[in-house]
C-alpha cells in the first residue's frame, strides 16, 4: 500500500525545518544506539556466570560525570541555537507581504482577501510571494496549521496574531485546526491552493465580491451609524478617523498608543478602555456581539484606507457584483 | 487482592495482612502497607478504566472516517482517558503504592510520619475518583484533560465542573502524600540512615514530594477559577467578559509540566533499585543520581512555557523557555548514563523486573530525546499539537513511568504479598509490553511529522496505514498488561512462598520478613553502611 512517510515541503521555510528535524533525528538516533549498544554489550559481557559472584563496587568518576553532562548539553545548545534562529527569522513577516485574513469559528475557517473575496475552508495563495495571514477567533482557541508549509499559529479569541509564509510549489495542501476546539474539531479542515501568479490574478478577478474589504467596511461604517459621530471632514462628537491608522494617539489618561489593528478592534468592542484625550468616555456604545470578527476586520480595513488618501479609492479586483463565495455552507472538505 | 484478606491461616507467621480481619480493619487502617494495598487496588481499577478508553480511541482511529462513535463521544473518550490516566493513575501510581509501602521500611521506620493523614489522602483520592466517575456516568466531559479556556469555561456543554472537581480534590490527596513523605524522610530515618545512605528510590520520592507540595496548589487554584468562571461568569479567562485565555495556560502548565516529573521521578527511583539489584553492584555516581532528582524538581518549575510556543508569546520568552528545556534534560541524561555505568563489570541477571528496567532505559531515552524536538523552537512550531507530541509523552509516561511501575511491582510483589509469581510469564508479558508499546507509538512520530493533529476524530486517509499499526500495537500492549493481572492474582492463592529476599537484594526492606509485620521491624535497625553495599553482603544489620 502506498502511503507517505515524509510531508510535502511547499514553503520557503519547510526545507530549513526539515534540515533541523533531520539533524535532531540523526543525533537522537546516534545517542539511542550508543546507549542501546552499551547496555546490550554490558548485559551480555557481564551476565551472571555463577550464582554467588559478587563484583567489585565502582563508586563513580567525577570526570565521567562532568563529561556526560557537558557534552550532551553542548549538543543540545546546537539544537537550541538552530531552532531559535529559524523561529526568529519566521517571527516577523517581510514588509512586502500580501495580506490575508483568517477567522476561526466553530468549526470552519473564514478567509478574506483585501480585494473583498471571501471563502470558507479554502485558501488561495500565489507561488513565490510572502503572504501574511492575520488570524482571529470568533469563539474558542483554534490553531492555524498548514503542515506542508511547516507553519502553525494559535488563533486566540480577543486578539490578532500574525503568521506568514512564502509558498514555493503549486498544489493543494491541508489546512488543519490544530488546537482542540470542540465537537467538530477534526472537521475544521480545509485546503490551501497554491497557484502560479498569473493564475492567481485570474482567480482573484473571477471571485465576485461586494467591493474591497475597505469598501465593505465603509458600508458597515454607515449601516452601524458610526459615521454620525465619526465624521470624516468636520469635528463630530467623536474623533475624526482620517489619518488615524498607524499614528500615535494621545489618551485621556495621558498615555499614548499606536492606532494599530488591535487598538481599533478594542475601541470598537470596548470603547471606554482607551479614550482619546479631549473626548468623553461614555459617548460610544460597545459593538460587542453586534459585529463579527470578519466585519471588524473590514472596519479596520476601512479605517486603514482613510489613512492613505483623502477619498476611498478602489484597488484592482473590486467588482461590486453578487457575493458568490460568502455562503456559510460552502466548501467543507 | 481481595483473597488476601479472607484467608485466616493459623500456621502463617503474623504479618500486616493477617494481623486483623474484616473490612473495617482495612478501611480504618493506618498501616502504611495496608494503605498502599488500598491504593494499589484503586489505581488498578482506574488503570483498567483508562485502558478501556484508550482501546476505544484506537478502535475509532482504525479507519479515517469517524464511524465507530460520534464526534462528541470520541471527544469525551479521549478526555476521560487523559483525566483518568493522569490524575488518577500516573500521579498517584508509584508514590502512593510502592512509595507508601516501601519508603518507611527503606529508612527503617515503623510508619510514615502522619499515618492518619496517609489514610485521609486515600479517602480524598476516592472522593476525587468518584467525582471523575460521576462525570463519566452523568454524560462525560469533552474539554481534553487540559481544560483549555474559554472552551471549558464558556463553550463546552458537558460536565466540566464535575470532572475538574475530581482533579481538584485528587490534588489534595497528592499534596498530603508528598507532605507525608517529606516529613518522614526528614524526621523518621533510623540511626545511621544518613542522607547519603538513603536508597535512591527514597531520594526520588522525596524530590517528587517537593513538587507535589509546591506545584499542586497552583492547579487547584486554576481549576477553581475555571469553575468560578463557568458557574458565575466572572471574567478571568474568557476574553468576551474581560479575561485572558492564555493566562489559563500559564497557570495550568506551571503545575502540569512539573507534574510530568511527579509522574516520572518515582519511576526513575525504581529503576535505580532494579539496576543495582540485578547487576548486584553498588550504584555508579550515587550523588549525581540523587542530586539530579532534585535538579529535575527545581528546573522543572521553570520550563512550563515550552507548551506555549505557538500561542503568540514573546519570542524572547520562547528563547528562555527553550534554553531552560535543554537544561532540564541534562539531569535525566545523567541518570541514564549512570544506570548504564552501573552495569559495567556487574553481575547481570535477567529476571522480569530487570527486563522492565532495560525497557525503561530504552523507551525513556527515546521519550526524552524526542522531547528535545519539542523544546527546540524551530521544530516545535510544526510538531506541537500533532501526534508527535502524543508519541513523545507516551514514550515518557507509558514507556517510562508505567514500565517502571510494572518493574517495581514485579520486584517488590514478593515482599508485598509474600508470594512468587511465575517468572516465565512475567518475562513473556514484559516483552509483549515492549513490542506492543513500540508498535503503538513509534508510528505516531511519523504521523506527527506528516501533520496529523492530535484529538482528531476523523483524519486524512493518507495517515491510515500508520494508524492501523498503532491500533494493532495497542492490542498487543493490552495483552501485555492483562497477563500480569492474571498471574499476579493467581500467585496470591497459589504462588510459592517468596522468602525474605528472593533477589538477593540489598536494602532494609529485604532484611525483614515477607510480608512484613505491622510495625515492619522488631527493633529499630541501625544502619552502618551505604546503600547497595553488595560487595559487603556478609555483613549484616540488626533486623
Amino acid at each position: 500500500m502506498d502511503f507517505p512517510l515524509w510531508p510535502e515541503a511547499a514553503s520557503s521555510v519547510a526545507a530549513d525545518v526539515d534540515h533541523l528535524y533531520i539533524y535532531l533525528t540523526l543525533v537522537s538516533a546516534v545517542m539511542t544506539l550508543l546507549i542501546f549498544a552499551t547496555i546490550a554489550v554490558f548485559a551480555i559481557k557481564y551476565r551472571r556466570r555463577s550464582p554467588d559472584e559478587v563484583p567489585a563496587p565502582i563508586h563513580g568518576s567525577l570526570k565521567l560525570e562532568i563529561t556526560w553532562s557537558i557534552i550532551p548539553f553542548l549538543v543540545m545548545l546546537t539544537f537550541f541555537w538552530w531552532g531559535a534562529k529559524i523561529f526568529f527569522l519566521n517571527a516577523t513577516p517581510p514588509p512586502d507581504s500580501m495580506d490575508i485574513y483568517a477567522v476561526g469559528k466553530q468549526w470552519m475557517w473564514k478567509i478574506q482577501y483585501p480585494g473583498g473575496q471571501r471563502e470558507i475552508n479554502e485558501l488561495h495563495v500565489p507561488v513565490g510571494r510572502p503572504v501574511k495571514v492575520t488570524v482571529a477567533s470568533e469563539d474558542v482557541i483554534h490553531s492555524f496549521f498548514i503542515p506542508a508549509f511547516r507553519v502553525k499559529h494559535d488563533v486566540v479569541p480577543g486578539r490578532y496574531d500574525v503568521l506568514w509564509f512564502t509558498a514555493t510549489k503549486p498544489g493543494r495542501y491541508h489546512l488543519f485546526c490544530a488546537e482542540y476546539c470542540g465537537t467538530e474539531h477534526s472537521g475544521m479542515v480545509g485546503w490551501v491552493t497554491v497557484m502560479p501568479p498569473a493564475d492567481y490574478e485570474n482567480w482573484l478577478a473571477g471571485g465576485g465580491t461586494g467591493g474591497t474589504m475597505a469598501q465593505q467596511g465603509e458600508r458597515l461604517f454607515e449601516q452601524l451609524g458610526c459615521s454620525t459621530c465619526h465624521q470624516l471632514d468636520k469635528q463630530g462628537r467623536c474623533p475624526i478617523l482620517r489619518g488615524v491608522y498607524g499614528s500615535q494617539v494621545k489618551l485621556a489618561d495621558g498615555k499614548t498608543v499606536t492606532a494599530d489593528d488591535a487598538y481599533i478592534r478594542e475601541s470598537i468592542l470596548n470603547p471606554n478602555a482607551k479614550v482619546v484625550a479631549g473626548y468623553r468616555s461614555d459617548v460610544m456604545p460597545t459593538f460587542q456581539g453586534q459585529v463579527t470578527e470578519e466585519q471588524i476586520l473590514q472596519l479596520i480595513a476601512y479605517v486603514k484606507s482613510l489613512a492613505i488618501t483623502s477619498t476611498a479609492e478602489a484597488p484592482a479586483g473590486a467588482q461590486p457584483a453578487a457575493a458568490a463565495s460568502t455562503q456559510p455552507n460552502g466548501g467543507k472538505q | 487482592m481481595s483473597t488476601a484478606l479472607e484467608q485466616p491461616r493459623a500456621q502463617e507467621t503474623p504479618n500486616y495482612l493477617n494481623a486483623e480481619y474484616g473490612w473495617k480493619s482495612w478501611l480504618f487502617t493506618t498501616d502504611h502497607k495496608r494503605i498502599a494495598v488500598l491504593y494499589l487496588i484503586s489505581i488498578s481499577v482506574m488503570f483498567m478504566l483508562g485502558g478501556i478508553f484508550a482501546m476505544l480511541i484506537r478502535l475509532e482511529l482504525l479507519t479515517p472516517q469517524g464511524d465507530l462513535v460520534n464526534s462528541d463521544t470520541y471527544n469525551k473518550i479521549f478526555t476521560m482517558h487523559g483525566v483518568v490516566m493522569i490524575f488518577f493513575f500516573l500521579i498517584p501510581s508509584i508514590p502512593a503504592t510502592l512509595g507508601n509501602f516501601l519508603l518507611p521500611i527503606m529508612i527503617g521506620a515503623k510508619d510514615l510520619a502522619f499515618p492518619r493523614i496517609n489514610l485521609l489522602s486515600w479517602y480524598i483520592y476516592i472522593v476525587g475518583g468518584l467525582f471523575a466517575l460521576g462525570a463519566v456516568v452523568m454524560g462525560g466531559v469533552d474539554t481534553g484533560w487540559t481544560f483549555y479556556t474559554p472552551f471549558s469555561t464558556t463553550y463546552s456543554n458537558t460536565f466540566v465542573i464535575t470532572a475538574a472537581s475530581g482533579a481538584f480534590v485528587a490534588g489534595f490527596s497528592s499534596i498530603l502524600t508528598g507532605l507525608n513523605f517529606i516529613v518522614t524522610v526528614h524526621k523518621m530515618r533510623a540511626p545511621g540512615m544518613t542522607w547519603g545512605r538513603l536508597p535512591l528510590f527514597v531520594w526520588a520520592n522525596y524530590a517528587t514530594g517537593l513538587i507535589q507540595v509546591l506545584g499542586t496548589p497552583v492547579v487547584a487554584i486554576t481549576l477553581a477559577l475555571v469553575g468560578l468562571e463557568r458557574a458565575f461568569h466572572i471574567g478571568i479567562f474568557d476574553p468576551a467578559i474581560g479575561g485572558d485565555p492564555i493566562l489559563f495556560q500559564h497557570m495550568f502548565w506551571f503545575y502540569s509540566h512539573p507534574a510530568v516529573y511527579i509522574m516520572i521521578l518515582p519511576g526513575m527511583g525504581v529503576i535505580s533499585e532494579l539496576v543495582t539489584c540485578f547487576s548486584r553492584k553498588g550504584v555508579f555516581g550515587y550523588p549525581f543520581i540523587a542530586g539530579s532528582s532534585l535538579g529535575i524538581a527545581i528546573i522543572g518549575f521553570l520550563v512550563w512555557g515550552h507548551h506555549m510556543f505557538v500561542t503568540g508569546m514573546s519570542t524572547y520568552a520562547g528563547l528562555y523557555f527553550s534554553l531552560l528545556t535543554m537544561l532540564v534534560a541534562v539531569p535525566s541524561a545523567i541518570k541514564v548514563f549512570n544506570w548504564t555505568a552501573t552495569m559495567f563489570r556487574g553481575s547481570i541477571s535477567y529476571e522480569t523486573p530487570m527486563l522492565y528496567a532495560f525497557g525503561f532505559i530504552g523507551l525513556f531515552t527515546i521519550g526524552g530525546l524526542t522531547g528535545l524536538f519539542l523544546g527546540t523552537l524551530g521544530t516545535d512550531v510544526h510538531l506541537t499539537d500533532t501526534y508527535f507530541v502524543v508519541a513523545h509523552f507516551h514514550y515518557v509516561m507509558v514507556g517510562g513511568m508505567v514500565v517502571a511501575y510494572m518493574g517495581g511491582l514485579h520486584f517488590w510483589w514478593p515482599k508485598i504479598t509474600g508470594k512468587m509469581y511465575p517468572d516465565g510469564w512475567g518475562k513473556f508479558s514484559a516483552l509483549l509490553v515492549f513490542a506492543g508499546f513500540n508498535l503503538t507509538f513509534f508510528p505516531q512520530f511519523i504521523t506527527g511529522y506528516l501533520g496529523q493533529p492530535r484529538r482528531y476524530h476523523a483524519y486524512a486517509p493518507e495517515f491510515q496505514v500508520l494508524n492501523v499499526m498503532s491500533t494493532a500495537g495497542a492490542s498487543v500492549l493490552a495483552l501485555g498488561f492483562a497477563i500480569p493481572v492474571i498471574y499476579l492474582l493467581w500467585s496470591l492463592k497459589s504462588g510459592p512462598p517468596a522468602g525474605n529476599n528472593p533477589w538477593g537484594a540489598k536494602g532494609l526492606e529485604w532484611e525483614i520478613q515477607s510480608p512484613p509485620t505491622t510495625f515492619n521491624f522488631d527493633q529499630t535497625p541501625i544502619v552502618t553502611e551505604e546503600a547497595y553495599a553488595y560487595a559487603k553482603h556478609q555483613e549484616e544489620h540488626v533486623g
